[in-house]
């Protein structure tokens, strides 16, 4: 039977009460809205670029404890990382929540892993990826909100 | 409370809810290891046994197309289709059987009204009236209509405790007002607004007027003569029916000078390549096959809640909704959104530090159904200025009992945020 404290563990509930890297980036290269029409999750991804690198990173907005910790745990591991190493935590954390049978790559995850509860709960997922959908979109360019509908 | 229902709490019958709930297959379902308590009514209400083999007896013994066929079989679903319709007409006293459409839902119904009365009635400038608590199944045919023809929507706006401020109410009604459309109860609030004294002013000024009654039929006595609108909507499924059915009540007179709004097989006399003569009401309205064994369960349904007696459940529910009113009150941090005087059994709130998903998710690990999210009345979140609310909203099936482990489910949540 499924434990709530596989879902809210610690982690989580911490990130969720004090979210790390919230706030406005003023000086941001990225800006981009993503959006739970579900759930009226709404929050603001700010990313600061050099050359491919993420030199800094914030959100800000409201949502249920999934998606803030989820947000704050990937400004955390995000930053200073490359495009293209984003792109991997991106997948491997997709994978995580998403694949069957997932064979995940627990060190590239880090304390991401904490997430991985929320694949016993599918209508929860997209509460998780809302922030990773969002970065995805910014780090292509786009500049139409991300919504998980 | 107003006198009307205080009257009707002094004459109700206790209700033997333990043998009701035994009437209800799904009652007894385990979820995650514990007994259910379900309090989503608001979103769709549980089916009698007797719902569910009304569907299995015609899909088993007798169906067939309605209307057209000689054989014995189509005789008898046109009987129990024509025999649910007398008895929604009879539930609501609605003054014939020619006034009652069936529908997929109260949304088709309100779109029915919106296309084919209003589009053909109302012109550029003309003003609808709706309110801010309005379901968006009452917002957005209206705003389709404005886009089409070029109406203005005006918006009576509501107080904090989710009531409609009756004074601007008045003074949005006025010589360009040609519609007014309101709910009779809010599903995201619980409001019982005083339909009858509004449809009179929008009367008086001129107006047509329909009341979405989807929230009220299956916890008041509702009468539409009384309330004197024009058109009245409900679901089926939320009277303990099946989905996929749903009532449009209109007067006589509105309906026969309506065009059709769907064509197809049913609602013509005649066709030929130049001319069709359309069907007498209501079938003019009910183009194609309908949903038969729907309809025909949802006679059996209003045969079920007649049973009980809707002022028996209306007082039974107030009870109940005055028990969980004050019990949740007890919860620190919690906040009730929807505190009307008249009010329904309906328990919106938010908690403190918990966002309303999460709540979700941690009273379903208790066996708890309870609705989270915008309630499909995204501009009563605004105007109470959160996102979402968790919302537990109540049928005569349930009990104190359940109420209370709500209200515990709520301190365990606090406990996993703590």
């Amino acid at each position: 039977m499924l434990e709530l404290k596989d879902l809210y563990q610690e982690v989580i509930v911490d990130h969720n009460r004090s979210p790390r890297n919230f706030g406005k980036l003023e000086d941001a290269d990225y800006t981009l809205e993503g959006f739970n029409p579900l759930c009226g999750d709404r929050l603001t991804l700010y990313i600061k670029m050099d050359n491919d690198r993420i030199v800094d990173i914030s959100f800000d907005g409201t949502g249920c404890a999934i998606s803030v910790a989820s947000a704050s745990l990937m400004t955390e591991a995000m930053k200073g990382k490359g495009v293209k190493e984003a792109e991997e935590i991106f997948n491997s954390f997709h994978d995580l929540l998403t694949v069957d049978n997932p064979d995940p790559d627990l060190e590239n995850l880090g304390k991401l892993a904490a997430l991985a509860g929320v694949r016993d709960y599918p209508t929860r997922v997209k509460c998780a990826t809302l922030c990773w959908h969002t970065l995805h979109s910014a780090l292509e360019g786009t500049d139409t909100p991300v919504s998980t509908e | 409370m107003n006198a009307e229902s205080a009257e009707i709490m002094n004459t109700a019958a206790p209700l033997e809810v333990e043998r009701i709930r035994a009437d209800f297959p799904v009652l007894s379902e385990q979820v995650n290891g514990k007994p259910l308590a379900y309090l989503d009514n608001a979103a769709t209400a549980q089916k009698p046994l007797s719902v569910i083999e009304t569907l299995d007896d015609y899909y088993r013994h007798y169906n067939s197309n309605i209307h057209r066929g000689v054989h014995t079989l189509s005789e008898r679903a046109t009987a129990a289709y024509e025999g649910a319709r007398e008895k929604v007409r009879e539930f609501i006293n609605a003054a014939s059987v020619k006034e009652i459409v069936f529908t997929r839902g109260a949304t088709e119904a309100i779109n029915l009204v919106a296309q084919s009365y209003a589009r053909s009635n109302l012109r550029a400038g003309d003003e609808i009236i709706i309110s801010e608590m309005e379901h968006h199944s009452n917002i957005v045919p209206w705003q389709l209509l404005c886009e089409q023809i070029g109406t203005v929507l005006k918006v009576a706006p509501i107080n904090d405790k989710g009531e409609i401020i009756q004074e601007e109410y008045e003074k949005l009604l006025g010589p360009k007002t040609r519609l007014v459309a309101l709910v009779h109860i809010s599903n995201a609030l619980g409001t019982i607004n005083p339909v009858k004294h509004m449809v009179k002013l929008a009367r008086d000024a001129g107006a047509v007027t329909l009341v979405d009654g989807a929230q009220a039929v299956p916890h008041a006595p509702v009468d539409v003569r009384d309330i004197g609108c024009d058109f009245y909507t409900f679901s089926g499924h939320k009277l303990f029916g099946p989905t996929g059915t749903g009532v449009l009540y209109g007067r006589e007179e509105l309906l026969e000078a309506m065009p059709p709004y769907q064509g197809g097989g049913d609602m013509i006399k005649m066709v030929t390549f130049e001319k069709t003569v359309y069907n007498d009401l209501p079938y003019k309205f009910e183009a194609g096959t309908p949903h038969i064994a729907g309809v025909i369960g949802l006679g059996a349904a209003i045969d079920y809640v007649d049973n009980i007696g809707l002022a028996n459940i209306q007082a039974y529910e107030k009870d109940l909704l005055d028990y969980a009113t004050a019990a949740a009150s007890s919860v620190d941090g919690l906040r009730l959104i929807g505190t009307a005087q008249d009010k329904a059994g309906v328990l919106s709130f938010v908690l403190e530090g918990i966002h309303p998903h999460d709540l979700g998710t941690i009273l379903d690990h208790e066996g708890i159904a309870i609705r989270t999210g915008h309630h499909c009345a995204m501009p009563v979140m605004e105007h109470f200025g959160i996102p979402a609310t968790a919302r537990a909203s109540f049928a005569f099936y349930n009990t104190r009992e359940e109420t209370d482990r709500l209200v515990r489910g709520l301190e365990n949540a606090k406990k996993v945020f703590a």
